[in-house]
């Protein structure tokens, strides 16, 4: 299934060197969770702070458990705030 | 002791400058800054005062902690019955302004009256005095600035200044300072216009003495300092992306208020992002951001300063707003890029810098424009009425407008109103997307639900920095909370707003909040001023300070019926996101915040609580 996958601020050193933007269009199997697609881009887990899938919030302790969809959008930040 | 004891009146219509000692009773129970500034004001005006009125006075005024070895502590606030509003108005600035005013040994100036012809104030440590402006009248806050540095052959005077913006009470005008720094809300700048006062220009040599406890306040400052830096988000996030890095989290969160909110995701967020900036540019191969850039003493270093693409239609021909300048910062890309629609990010830096040039607040300006490209697409408005095509998206119209804006040239004296009183007059408030007239901020209520009570509260119109609930609810600053539900946050935006009152009267920037506790800034000011500065006293100011500022805005006829939000989003459900569906729930928040607060159903501050708090 199709999921997109997108790493933004700093941790956009750990996309692909050859990306255009912040998003990645990924071919993954059924049953992948977040928690496996921050360990396939080698994203420290201290460092993905910020998590949502479809613009919600997914809290560090259901990670691992939570399995994407098709079409699930996935966005990760470090810490980072604004005003 | 941390203030000066020293307040310079400065009465504008008899030409005087005259000493005399700050209320140090005032001082123990509304701190500095904002509270204590506010404290003077509310004391000294009638509340239902015209606020373009030589009766309106207008106070800038430093916090304990300004110009000391604290984190952040440059900043400066600027205090007055604000013309957009019509209530309390108060605009915090950072840069050197403010550090450098404690310097000259003043803790605040009041403005009273209204200066017969144009005047800068010009303070050389103890010695004030009210120049003629005439020549700079006409100017912009840059070249008034250099003209003042010039004339005084001293590089290093910092000025504060109103441009044509101000001077033409443009109802959003701010006041700027250090050319890109600008206490930016709720028309200050036309008070100033108003009063003939065109700068402010300062010469501080004394730097800052008597503090309490020497040896403690280093030792806090220390400590505390440390924490901002060993902080992921004070020591990382916010110096390499600025606060710009929240345009895409926002967006995916589906609360990007985009074309005067009809949608709260913007397709073009990506380009106009903080990622957008570093990015280099096909045309000449640099990226728009430049560096990063600190206030006095701030060990964060948030601001941004980008050199806009050379060859943009805004700038092609205009070859003084090439070299780098400030911006853009989060509200100024969201409010001038998705408020209207436009993705074009040089069109955003052009129309920020002619903001920062002519003294307007972005926000504002940027919202109204999203308003009158939506009359514009409803038909109620056209090319021939506005001076050019403005359709939502419309980077040429953005340019065009904030140009007249600022100089007060055909249809921009109507965008100079505000898009509160232009949606009336056109025969659609509704589509003011305003709280008490003031416009709203980059966050939409709808899919950050705490912020709808936090703007509808707002003692000065709709405003993030007042409760910035967002932290929470998106950041997880202190604690995770759920966006999309009500519950719980009628205590939040009372802790935020209550906090941050304590933040902005010390004297340093809120941003320290995202690292900061109360208990950081507690040992600092302890050490820093004489008296009792527990928590538990900080917590009192707070609120102390929250509830005159709601006395005042009653008695200058506000009521329960203004903690209000536009029917559009109360009514019309988020089209796409997390929050698709929802509209924000402040009828079901409103009544349990005021019970929180301890006022009555109307939203007054009971007989008990003004007793509790000293009012």
């Amino acid at each position: 299934m199709k999921v997109a996958f997108k790493l933004f601020a700093s941790l956009s050193d750990y996309l692909p060197a050859d990306r255009k933007g912040n998003r990645l269009e990924l071919e993954v199997e059924e049953g992948t969770t977040v928690a496996d697609l921050i360990r396939r881009y080698n994203v420290p887990e201290r460092s993905a702070h910020l998590v949502l899938v479809n613009g919600v919030f997914i809290p560090p302790s259901e990670r691992i458990r939570h399995r994407l969809q098709p079409s699930d959008e996935v966005a990760i930040w470090p810490p980072i705030a604004g005003g | 002791m941390g203030w000066n004891r020293k307040v310079l009146r400065v009465d504008l219509t008899a030409g005087t400058c005259r000493e005399e000692p700050l209320n140090m009773k005032w001082a123990q129970d509304y701190l500095g800054s904002r509270g204590l500034a506010t404290k003077y004001l509310v004391s000294e005006i009638d509340p239902k005062v015209d606020p373009l009125s030589p009766e309106n006075k207008m106070i800038m005024s430093t916090g304990p902690l300004t110009g000391t070895m604290a984190s952040t502590g440059g900043r400066y606030t600027v205090v007055t019955k604000g013309p957009l509003t019509g209530a309390i108005a108060c605009s915090n600035s950072g840069g050197y302004f403010g550090a450098e005013l404690k310097f000259a040994g003043w803790d605040m100036i009041i403005f009273e009256g209204k200066s017969p012809k144009p005047v800068y104030l010009y303070i050389e440590n103890d010695k004030a005095e009210l120049r003629d402006a005439a020549h700079l009248w006409g100017r912009s806050c840059w070249e008034t600035e250099e003209t003042i540095k010039h004339e005084l052959q001293d590089p290093l005077v910092r000025v504060s200044s109103i441009g044509l913006a101000g001077e033409n009470e443009v109802m959003f005008a701010c006041v700027v300072n250090d050319l890109h720094r600008a206490a930016g809300r709720s028309g200050v700048g036309a008070v100033m216009g108003s009063k003939n006062l065109k700068a402010v220009a300062l010469r501080g040599t004394k730097g800052v003495s008597g503090i309490h406890d020497f040896k403690a306040f280093m030792k806090a400052t220390t400590e505390a300092k440390k924490v901002l830096a060993d902080n992921a988000v004070t020591g990382q996030g916010l110096p390499k992306f600025g606060t710009q890095v929240l345009m895409n989290v926002i967006n995916e969160m589906g609360a990007l208020p985009t074309r005067n909110h009809r949608d709260v995701q913007f397709e073009d967020a990506g380009k106009i992002s903080a990622e957008a900036m570093h990015e280099k540019r096909e045309s000449d191969g640099k990226a728009q951001l430049v560096t990063n850039a600190a206030c006095f003493g701030c060990t964060i270093a948030c601001g941004r300063i980008s050199e806009i693409d050379k060859g943009h239609f805004t700038v092609k021909n205009s070859p003084k707003y090439w070299g780098a300048s400030g911006g853009l910062e989060y509200e100024a890309a969201w409010a001038l890029g998705a408020a209207n629609g436009v993705g074009d990010i040089e069109a955003l830096q052009y129309a920020n810098m002619i903001c920062n040039e002519q003294g307007m607040d972005p926000i504002s300006f940027g919202a109204t424009v999203g308003a009158v490209m939506e009359l514009y697409d409803m038909g109620v408005l056209d090319a021939a009425k506005i001076g050019i095509d403005s359709p939502f998206g419309s980077a040429e119209a953005l340019a065009k407008l904030v140009e007249m804006t600022a100089s007060g040239e055909g249809f921009g004296k109507e965008i100079g109103l505000g898009s509160k009183r232009l949606c009336e007059k056109y025969g659609h408030p509704e589509l003011s997307m305003s709280v008490k007239g003031q416009e709203f901020p980059a966050y939409d209520s709808r899919g950050i639900q705490g912020m709808g009570l936090a703007y509808a509260t707002s003692n000065r119109g709709a405003c993030h920095l007042r409760g910035y609930t967002v932290a929470s609810e998106v950041l997880g600053i202190p604690v995770k909370t759920d966006p999309l539900t009500t519950e719980g946050k009628p205590e939040l935006v009372k802790a935020f707003q209550d906090a941050t009152a304590v933040f902005d009267s010390a004297g340093i920037c809120v941003f320290t909040s995202f690292a900061w506790t109360l208990a950081d800034v507690q040992p600092q000011l302890d050490a820093a001023c004489e008296g009792d500065w527990s928590m538990d006293k900080l917590n009192e100011v707070g609120e102390r300070i929250w509830n005159m500022e709601r006395e005042f805005n009653n008695a200058a006829g506000f009521t329960a019926k203004d903690d209000n939000l536009p029917p559009r989003l109360t009514t019309e459900p988020a089209k796409t996101g997390p929050a698709k569906g929802l509209v924000n729930g402040l009828a079901t928040m409103l009544p349990e915040y005021y019970k929180v607060r301890g006022w009555t159903p109307d939203g007054v501050p009971t007989a008990e609580t003004k007793a509790r708090l000293g009012l």
